[in-house]
């Protein structure tokens, strides 16, 4: 049996509670929280943070890395205007706070190498954070192939990137598919089929969704490359309108020649690495 | 002489109370419920969610039982004198000494009971993540979702929780619940940056400082070393001998908290 007076007591609460949302719904149309203009870190050294976090120094790791995945999405998102100024520090920041965190490691390097809007454009960042990962942890050969990686596909040094390779071949524990792409790399330097192959062992050997997709996507973009490539080699004699890998149908220039729509999500393409000297 | 009989009767009736006392176990259900939200959280962060969730897991372990550990232990001695419920307690055949070592029994007993709650509800959301990855990503994992040193980790943070309820019941049987919780919470503070007294020396240029800091760094408890989460979390080995050695002095601080707060409460005058 309930009090009396209960149903009453509830029913106050219940319009109370309607007031409240009313309320914010009402001020929240004329006011927003206070955002500078440039986004900042409010706290500068990871040394300090990790102090100041009492043994819980994982954790807040784990926030800031959640702030950079968000950061970076949200960036991402905004296209042309994009700002990824904040990047690199936030990933400083995790890594300093857990030297161990792999994934930072090599999806930072990732995000940090990408090219703008998609990214920063950075891949020298890139190779830094990487770097910083191989002297935490000298034992993870997959941070010394992801340095040859930067160098191969993002800054187009084949020789550079065979180097990287051969010394992550050389860790113990390194798979032995490492040396035969150190020597691939090496004579064919960057050729279409050396970069499949590089794309093909990463989405073979990944351990995460995200990082597969990416190496799917790559191969895709390889796909298209090579389909173009034979569309344009017969380009009066194609009828209809051929579709890339991905589904979106090709675009034709003033002179006839087949091109990547902007609509697909492949697009843009990457340039293609010069052969090794 | 102590009778183990009036320990054991003071510290189930003290068990009895702390878990009836609803304080503990909601704070037991929220860690349930965060564990729950941490599965959500993992999905914003690029396939980390087993760290996070192993992070987060440990760390609301170690914080809401310190919570627990400070603010029951704080009030194990203060709450029964303001209740004035001490006076008929100790007219009884009980010694003050069966008092103290019943009641940090007891609180202990319902530290232990509460985090085993915890690390069950911990353990069912690592076992829902081990089901539902799929065989390719664990393959990256540096350690298997229900890694047994997990329970090592668990077993450390419980020994530190012990230390610092075995503090808290000391600074209870003197000063106010407030202060006590302050002090508990210093020494606690002070405890993780213990190593920084050791090292004192290469801060200031006086030997004298450096010294008595390094006198310091002995007394003080070192709770440092009581954190492997990071270890346990990365795979990377821990000496089954640092865990052993951590939890001898773990027994051995607790003992000598125990004895302060029991020559502490000897003396005091309840009149």
């Amino acid at each position: 049996m309930a009090p009396p007076g209960s149903t009453r007591l509830l029913l106050a609460m219940g319009g109370l509670l309607a007031v409240a949302i009313a309320l914010q719904v009402v001020r929240d149309r004329g006011w927003q929280p206070y955002e500078p203009a440039t986004p900042l870190l409010w706290v500068q050294s990871p040394e300090a943070v990790a102090r100041a976090s009492l043994g819980h120094r994982n954790l807040v790791a784990d926030v800031y890395w959640i702030r950079a995945v968000v950061y970076y999405g949200s960036q991402r998102l905004s296209g042309r205007g994009a700002d990824y100024g904040l990047l690199y520090p936030l990933l400083d920041f995790v890594t300093t706070l857990d030297p161990r965190f792999r994934i930072a490691y090599r999806f930072g390097a990732i995000f940090l190498a990408e090219g703008y809007p998609r990214g920063p454009g950075r891949p020298d960042l890139a190779i830094r954070l990487l770097e910083k990962g191989v002297a935490a942890d000298p034992a993870r050969w997959e941070y010394v192939q992801d340095i040859g990686f930067v160098y191969y596909w993002w800054l187009r040094d084949a020789r550079a990137a065979a180097e990287w390779f051969q010394r992550a071949s050389a860790v113990p524990g390194a798979p032995s598919w490492l040396r035969l792409l150190a020597a691939t790399t090496f004579a064919s330097g960057g050729d279409r089929r050396s970069s499949r192959q590089l794309w093909q062992q990463l989405q073979d050997t990944a351990d995460n969704d995200w990082l597969r997709r990416t190496a799917a996507m790559r191969l895709a973009q390889l796909d298209a490359m090579d389909l173009l490539d034979r569309l344009n080699a017969a380009a009066d004699r194609v009828r209809g309108v051929p579709v890339d890998p991905a589904g979106v149908p090709f675009e034709r220039d003033a002179d006839g020649r087949f091109r990547l729509s902007p609509q697909s999500p492949l697009w843009p393409l990457p340039q293609e690495p010069p052969a090794t000297p | 002489m102590v009778s183990l009989r009036a320990v054991r009767l003071v510290a189930w009736a003290m068990f009895r109370e702390t878990v009836r006392d609803r304080v503990p176990l909601s704070i037991a259900a929220f860690c349930a419920v965060l564990l729950g939200v941490s599965y959500l959280i993992s999905q914003m962060t690029a396939g980390q969610d087993l760290k996070i969730i192993k992070d987060l897991g440990l760390s609301s372990l170690s914080v809401f039982g310190l919570l627990i550990a400070v603010f029951l232990g704080i009030n194990l001695v203060a709450k029964e004198v303001e209740r004035r419920s001490i006076y008929p307690v100790i007219a009884k055949p009980v010694t003050r000494e069966e008092f103290l070592l019943g009641k940090y029994t007891g609180l202990a007993l319902a530290l232990v009971a509460n985090l085993a709650a915890m690390t069950a509800a911990f353990f069912a959301v690592l076992l829902f993540v081990d089901v539902a990855t799929p065989a390719f990503a664990k393959s990256g994992w540096p350690a298997p979702a229900t890694d047994p040193w997990l329970l090592a980790a668990i077993g450390l943070i419980v020994a530190e929780l012990l230390v610092v309820t075995a503090i808290a019941l000391f600074f209870s049987t003197f000063s106010s619940p407030m202060l006590s919780a302050l002090l508990t919470l210093g020494l606690w503070v002070a405890g993780h940056f213990n190593a920084d007294l050791r090292r004192f020396e290469a801060v200031v240029d006086v030997p004298a400082l450096a010294w008595i800091a390094r006198g310091m760094y002995y007394v003080l408890p070192n709770l440092a070393p009581f954190d492997i989460k990071a270890e346990v979390v990365h795979g990377v080995p821990v000496a089954w001998s640092h865990v052993g050695l951590t939890l001898a002095y773990a027994v051995t601080y607790i003992t000598l908290a125990l004895l302060a707060a029991v020559a502490v409460f000897r003396r005091r005058d309840f009149k």
